[in-house]
């Protein structure tokens, strides 16, 4: 938050932490903190996406940013939309209207309403839905069908119709493309680069590292609950030397088209965490400082949680 | 000895569509090969009919030239994409991974199964550490073939590679067939001598 920004970001999370009340055994009461300390920007005409393993909180962050966590959830930190806070209140006056979400799952949709009437939703009209369905080759028979008589492919581009019924801004899409075969996944993902080039802003979640190489401005990977680094696709396209993280580098070197070799160890769970650096256990470069709390910081254009990045 | 399909067809109901029809694949033992295909193909059910786990509507499956044995252990063992589908949720996972056969300590140790795991409940692992023990499970000295369904698509890249090299060196060791079913083309060419795509084998009506 020093520095200045050049453009205000649309949406600025920052030191967000959430965790889940849990019990243990009977009514014994148990935190267990499953983001922690997780700060990032989404700038409008920007696809930000986050990769990281499943389990590692990456739909969580969606949730919290849509307002949507279960009850026994807390948060801390803040979450801002274009400068302002974006608290409970205004979170359930914008969400579907500025700020749309695609959920992970096509579950997400009523199986009793045909699918143009939740597409247009309480405020939409018939003709921006008609638009929407055009806009993604979904034919006119497809508006009078139950989501059971929908594809895996047709689903996804009637999630994405929702989002775009409003002008929403912020577009928030939590792994939209499993399911779907490679030409669906490169075509919805052309759609969320058409929204950004417009002007929307895109938090694309995914674990599918190659999907975030091909849409992607700017990728954040995701490490056990919090963000290790930043960097654009650049970055990662030209290989782990121009990466800052650790784990980010290991990532690259795994990877099948690279040289398919792993690191050692797993990661961490949430009620289990070592002190400081959560890869700390895992890394080659650990040392002392490393137990301290590690905070974000800039290097050359990216943001990198390591004591040790160059 | 060698893994034969032949003349598979498969589908759920008299008058649905075909899944698989006419489905012929011959895979020898020590050999890789992967199985590509669009989602929504049938490359799962195809999996399934091998390992045994589904029978084919038509044709037949042999390994060694005889069909699958209806009981005790199965030669052809399989792998799926969703580990926590795949176990006994009121077993702890000491149960599970003993059930075929007395996993020994080097095959646990290499694939990153620590002690204390064995004590739990299949709840109280990740997806990718849930994965580790139905591999451990699948590797028995009477397994000759293995059918490896999508097993690292929920994995990290790392937890990927590293659950392949185990995999893979176990394949070596035990001179196993290998038939791995996946969508990611790099990783096809990475494990794989041989790639099958099964839009070319499969002809639905």
């Amino acid at each position: 938050m020093e520095e200045k920004q050049e453009k205000m970001a649309l949406l600025d999370v920052q030191k967000l932490r959430v965790s889940f009340d849990m019990y243990e055994r009977g009514l014994q009461k148990k935190e267990l903190e499953v983001l922690h300390e997780l700060s990032l920007r989404v700038y409008p005409g920007e696809i930000l996406a986050v990769a990281g393993a499943s389990g590692s909180g990456k739909s969580i962050l969606a949730h919290a940013v849509m307002g949507i966590l279960p009850g026994n959830a807390r948060t801390e930190g803040e979450i801002r939309y274009r400068g302002e806070l974006l608290d409970r209140k205004r979170q359930e006056s914008i969400r579907g209207k500025e700020i749309a979400f695609i959920p992970q799952s096509v579950e997400y949709l009523d199986p009793l309403m045909r699918v143009d009437r939740q597409v247009m939703g309480i405020r939409g009209a018939k003709e921006k839905q008609e638009t929407a369905f055009a806009r993604y080759h979904l034919g006119k028979e497809v508006e009078r069908m139950y989501p059971f008589q929908l594809s895996g492919g047709m689903a996804r581009r009637v999630l994405i119709s929702t989002a775009v019924m409003e002008e929403a801004r912020l577009i928030v899409a939590d792994e939209p493309t499993p399911g779907l075969n490679a030409e669906m996944a490169m075509e919805t993902l052309q759609n969320f680069r058409e929204l950004a080039d417009e002007g929307c802003g895109v938090l694309l979640i995914t674990h599918d590292i190659d999907l975030a190489f091909q849409a992607a401005d700017r990728i954040a990977v995701f490490y056990a609950g919090t963000i290790v680094e930043i960097a654009s696709v650049a970055d990662f396209l030209a290989g782990k030397e121009a990466l800052r993280h650790p784990y980010s580098k290991a990532f690259i070197d795994a990877l099948p088209q690279n040289d398919f070799k792993p690191i050692e160890g797993f990661q961490p769970y949430a009620g289990n965490l070592p002190k400081g650096c959560l890869f700390a256990p895992r890394c080659p470069m650990r040392s002392g400082e490393c137990e301290k709390e590690i905070a974000m910081r800039k290097i050359r254009d990216g943001e990198v949680r390591c004591v040790h990045a160059t | 000895m060698q893994l034969e399909a032949k003349k598979i067809s498969f589908r759920y109901q008299k008058n649905s569509p075909w899944i698989l029809k006419d489905v012929d694949l011959t895979v020898q033992a020590g050999e890789r090969v992967a199985l590509l295909g669009p989602s929504g193909y049938g490359k799962s059910t195809l999996a399934k009919i091998l390992a045994g786990y589904e029978n084919p509507v038509k044709g037949e499956v042999f390994w060694d030239g005889a069909p699958l044995p209806k009981k005790g252990f199965c030669p052809v063992q399989m792998i799926g994409q969703h580990p926590e589908k795949a176990v006994n949720p009121r077993w702890k996972m000491a149960r599970i991974v003993n059930e075929g056969w007395q996993a020994d300590e080097q095959t646990l140790r290499e694939l990153g199964i620590e002690k204390a795991w064995m004590n739990r409940w299949p709840s109280e692992l990740s997806g990718g550490e849930l994965q580790r023990f139905c591999i451990a499970r699948a590797l028995g000295p009477k397994t000759k073939f293995l059918i490896c369904d999508e097993i690292s698509t929920m994995l990290d890249v790392i937890t990927q590679a590293q659950i392949w090299q185990k995999v893979l060196a176990a394949a070596q060791k035990g001179g196993l067939g290998l038939l791995v079913v996946t969508h990611n083309k790099a990783l096809a060419a990475r494990v794989c001598e041989r790639i099958i795509e099964l839009p070319k084998l499969n002809r639905p009506s």
